[in-house]
């Protein structure tokens, strides 16, 4: 059942003396839209580069396709679509020739996948590249990527500066290139309403530590905020384990928490409130209370079936 | 059947919570009535724009509450029982919406017995065949 087709032992990599991914243990599951996130300078490129054998581990390794990412074969690559932060292409070349240069590096390469997304994007196959807008060059790119139908797609922060409307091009191609359950896309993102929208893993990266690496499911079962109502006013926030956030009104005190367990239920039972109610909390809101400014490192989100 | 469902991101509500949401709505109200079928998870996640896991577990959920059934083979359908809701799930709504009109009505001046009063109008006239005698313990 455990099926993943990248996975990293101890991944780490220091620039000098700095380290910019500490070492890491991933697993990205066969079939998944997978979330890589964190905020800005967490590490997530660099990770990204050393899974594709573009920069050299300081320690640990990382296996693509059950391939060591050091040693990636030319018909190996062919099965991994890149999509680089940025969006690079030659401006000379027309939408069509952009298509008809990169064909030739593939053997498999589906004109078909190549003209639906160019059309989807409503690019002009006739327009030179350098003629395109951001959104468009975008929808390019990843016409350029998806064409040789790769079985691991990997995109780099591929919703950077992208308008609304292209934004939903890029993840109804995502879920389209997904129908076939042997497809999996690692994607980064600071957009957590598209996360939310068609990961169904992350993994959450703070300044080069691994926070979370499970089902999105899990993430919000896990991240839970509680308000406590008192008859008076509420008691100091308790010491709990997982803590992340806690505010205080009049007669109510509300507290996001990580990993809820029995335990924690007996400490806030133990404040003797006048009821206990769990309270909605959006993605966004749980990252950030995830990522707040507590500047402890200590919890970690593992996948469900990894904690029994 | 008419399943308009619109999806919010960003907000506090889950996803796969705001198509189970909907649905139930839409089945509460007799917009989907019991036989109709639904999309299925690929078109529905597709007309959303959401990850297809995430429409599955809302199907799940709601085939487990009976709102909906599925069928091997055929698709999923509307349910024949009109219970909608857990009892747990009834009493969290009815809670929520207390909740909202006890705000509301609090500071309009009325004594209990005038709210009361009007309560029992309303009720008897939105639901006649509720039985509304209550017995005190």
């Amino acid at each position: 059942m455990n099926d993943f087709v990248i996975e990293t032992h101890g991944l780490t990599k220091y620039y000098g003396t700095r380290e910019v991914v500490s070492p890491l243990d991933l697993a990205v599951p066969r079939g998944s839209i997978f979330g890589f996130l964190g905020r800005n300078g967490a590490g997530k490129s660099t990770t990204i580069r050393m899974m594709l054998g573009l920069v050299e581990p300081t320690r640990g390794s990382a296996t693509v396709l059950g391939q060591d990412s050091r040693s990636l074969t030319p018909e190996l690559r062919a099965r991994i679509g890149y999509l680089a932060e940025g969006h690079h292409v030659y401006g000379w070349m027309t939408v069509k020739e952009c298509g008809e240069w990169q064909s030739r590096f593939y053997q498999n390469w589906n004109w078909g996948v190549y003209n639906g997304v160019v059309d989807h994007f409503g690019l002009n196959p006739k327009t030179k590249a350098k003629g395109l807008s951001r959104g468009e060059r975008a929808g390019l790119c990843l016409a350029l990527t998806l064409a040789p139908e790769p079985e691991l797609l990997i995109l780099d922060d591929p919703a950077l500066g992208l308008d609304p409307v292209a934004r939903r091009s890029l993840l109804q191609s995502m879920l389209y290139v997904t129908r076939r359950a042997d497809r999996t896309i690692l994607f980064s993102s600071h957009l957590l309403s598209d996360v939310e929208r068609v990961a169904d893993h992350i993994a959450i990266l703070d300044r080069s530590v691994l926070r979370a690496n499970c089902s999105l499911e899990t993430f919000q079962d896990r991240v839970r905020q509680v308000s406590l109502k008192f008859p008076g006013t509420p008691p100091p926030p308790p010491a709990i384990p997982g803590l992340l956030h806690s505010f205080r009104t009049e007669n109510e005190m509300v507290l996001t928490i990580a990993n809820m367990s029995p335990e924690t239920d007996r400490i806030l039972r133990s404040l003797n409130p006048k009821s206990i109610d769990p309270m909605p909390l959006g993605l966004e809101d749980a990252f950030i209370s995830y990522l707040g400014d507590r500047g402890e490192q200590s919890f970690f989100i593992p996948d469900a079936e990894d904690a029994a | 059947m008419s399943l308009e469902i619109q999806i919010a991101t960003g907000s506090s509500t889950p996803i796969y919570w705001q198509i189970v949401d909907q649905i139930g709505k839409a089945v509460e109200s007799g917009a989907a009535q019991p036989g109709d079928q639904l999309p299925s998870v690929r078109a529905l996640a597709e007309r959303l724009v959401v990850n297809p896991n995430t429409v599955a577990r809302a199907y799940n959920d709601l085939v487990r509450d009976g709102v909906l059934e599925s069928q091997r083979g055929k698709g999923v359908f509307v349910a024949e029982r009109r219970q909608v809701f857990s009892d747990a799930e009834r009493r969290r709504r009815l809670e929520q919406a207390g909740d909202v009109f006890l705000h509301d009505v609090r500071m309009l001046g009325f004594t209990t017995a005038e709210i009361i009063d009007y309560l029992e109008r309303r009720l008897s006239e939105a639901m006649p065949e509720t039985p509304r005698e209550v017995t005190h313990e």
